[in-house]
């Protein structure tokens, strides 16, 4: 190989190699961006399909409880009547009332769930344990702290114990995984207990109030 | 990364069919090209690379705590032990005014250390820099002591600003294990009684200090205070949210005063056998 050849072929190795370190991260954050959006797309998906099923408006409607922060400090839970079309199924009435439960109050401040959290998926297991599936804003997005995540969780179950009597206990999955913590304190490896109640029959066809 | 391992190996193949002084450079070349594509193979195929776990957390993760041995001697409480929670790239709760609660809990720490010391207790940290150990790690130091009780401190981000809340664990279900053996998921079941007596006194104590904080310990799951074999409770003080930092600071010497001042008052209560990780 003569000189020539030789200083050519290292000049273009090296800028091979100059070429590769630059386009590298850009390479990386491409690949990373592609994967964030197949996640959100099939997230928007779920939340698509789990919505078509749960909405019956035309269905009469009933006072349903939910447990929504107290105005004072908002440390404690306080109970807001809302008439909403529930259906009898446990599994539907569930989701129809941790729907509204994200949805939110009227005053943004008494949340207990950040508002761009979603209700993914909801069982309900024949020894009356329910399973909630949240999407990942759940963790995210809520404040950082003992209070403000066992808020979040006496919000849920309380709203299930009222209206949902068939769940005995709740357990929490985000984005269809068991994880550690709420949001960095909160144990959600184990279940939480929605009613001591013995077990009831099935409740009876709500009566129509409007 | 096969394709570069592929041109790896056959680029040295041709250099060795050159002559002479050539061969230095292509093997220079080769050894180049090498890099460059072996780096390119693993920057494409690896663009989140999943956090190796220690051997030594994995260990911890399915171990379980000491059974309880015959007795040596009877030990009192004598070793208390602070966890500052968060640290590392986990800040915790965050204000707007770009107050982080790892670093926060670390200053309390300090105070809340020469305020134990000063009532005679040894102190060991679970964290003693911006370092975030898992929370089994963090209960493995409280496990390993004998006669300890453990306090995980925070700062919340919601809540009456200027008040403290304790926390102690809810009811954890029944032991099933026939071993006799305390499973580590469930270690803090034992404790329970112990832990819910000394969060009511150092509640009592902050009760006294920070107006509108409760006057008894609070029940919540918190996930470090579950798998520590010894009386635990977590201190959360509000909040992140202040507008000065030096709101949280001046709480500072209360907040060490009040748990120095519960712990001294729970230390009676609290004889435990000669072994470490025994049922109370």
């Amino acid at each position: 190989m003569s000189p020539k050849w030789r200083s050519g072929l290292i000049f273009g190795l090296a800028v091979a190699v100059c070429g590769a370190a630059i386009y590298l991260p850009t390479l990386r954050q491409r690949v990373k961006r592609t994967a964030k959006l197949v996640q959100e797309t099939e997230e928007q998906a779920r939340r698509e399909l789990t919505q078509a099923i749960t909405g019956n408006p035309n269905g009469p409607r009933v006072k349903a409880k939910l447990f929504w922060a107290s105005g004072a400090d908002g440390a404690k839970l306080t109970a807001v009547t809302v008439e909403l079309p529930l259906a009898d199924d446990p599994v539907l009435r569930a989701k129809q009332v941790l729907n509204t439960l994200l949805a939110g109050p009227v005053d943004a401040d008494l949340r207990t769930l950040p508002p761009d959290a979603a209700l993914l998926e909801f069982y309900l297991m024949p020894d009356g344990t329910g399973i909630a599936d949240f999407s990942e804003a759940i963790g995210t997005s809520i404040p950082s702290g003992i209070e403000s995540e066992q808020l979040a969780v006496d919000s849920i179950t309380r709203t299930l114990e009222a209206n949902v009597p068939q769940v005995r206990r709740l357990k929490i999955l985000i984005h269809g995984q068991e994880v550690d913590t709420l949001a960095g304190h909160l144990d959600l490896t184990g279940t939480f207990v929605v009613s001591t109640k013995p077990a009831a029959a099935p409740p009876a066809k709500p009566a129509k109030v409007g | 990364m096969l394709l570069g391992m592929r041109f790896a190996l056959r680029i040295p193949f041709l250099s060795f069919m050159a002559a002479g002084r050539q061969r230095f450079f292509l093997h220079a070349i080769a050894f180049l090209a090498c890099v460059v594509m072996g780096f390119a193979g693993w920057a494409a195929s690896s663009p989140r690379r999943a956090p190796v776990q220690s051997p030594v957390v994995q260990a911890a993760g399915t171990a379980q705590a000491i059974p309880a041995l015959p007795a040596v001697q009877p030990v009192g409480l004598n070793v208390v032990v602070l966890d500052p929670a968060h640290g590392g790239t986990d800040y915790g709760a965050r204000g707007t005014e770009g107050i982080r609660e790892s670093e926060v809990v670390m200053e309390f720490t300090v105070q809340v250390r020469r305020a134990l010391e000063s009532q005679g207790f040894q102190v060991v940290q679970t964290r003693m820099g911006n370092e975030n150990p898992s929370f089994d790690d963090r209960s493995a130091v409280a496990n390993a002591q004998q006669g300890a009780v453990l306090v995980s401190l925070h700062i919340g981000s919601t809540g009456l600003p200027g008040t403290v809340r304790v926390y102690a664990n809810e009811e954890l279900p029944a032991e099933t294990d026939a071993t006799g053996l305390i499973p580590w998921e469930r270690a803090q079941g034992p404790f329970l009684s112990l832990s819910r007596k000394l969060g009511d006194l150092v509640q009592g104590q902050m009760a006294l200090r920070f107006k509108g904080s409760p006057n008894t310990v609070q029940s919540a799951a918190v996930r470090q205070l579950r798998t520590t074999a010894a009386p635990a409770i977590a201190v959360e003080v509000s909040s992140v949210t202040v507008e000065n930092r030096n709101d949280l600071d001046r709480m500072a010497p209360g907040v060490a005063d009040a748990i120095a001042k519960g712990v001294a008052a729970f230390k009676p209560s609290y004889v435990v056998a000669g072994a470490a990780g025994v049922r109370p």
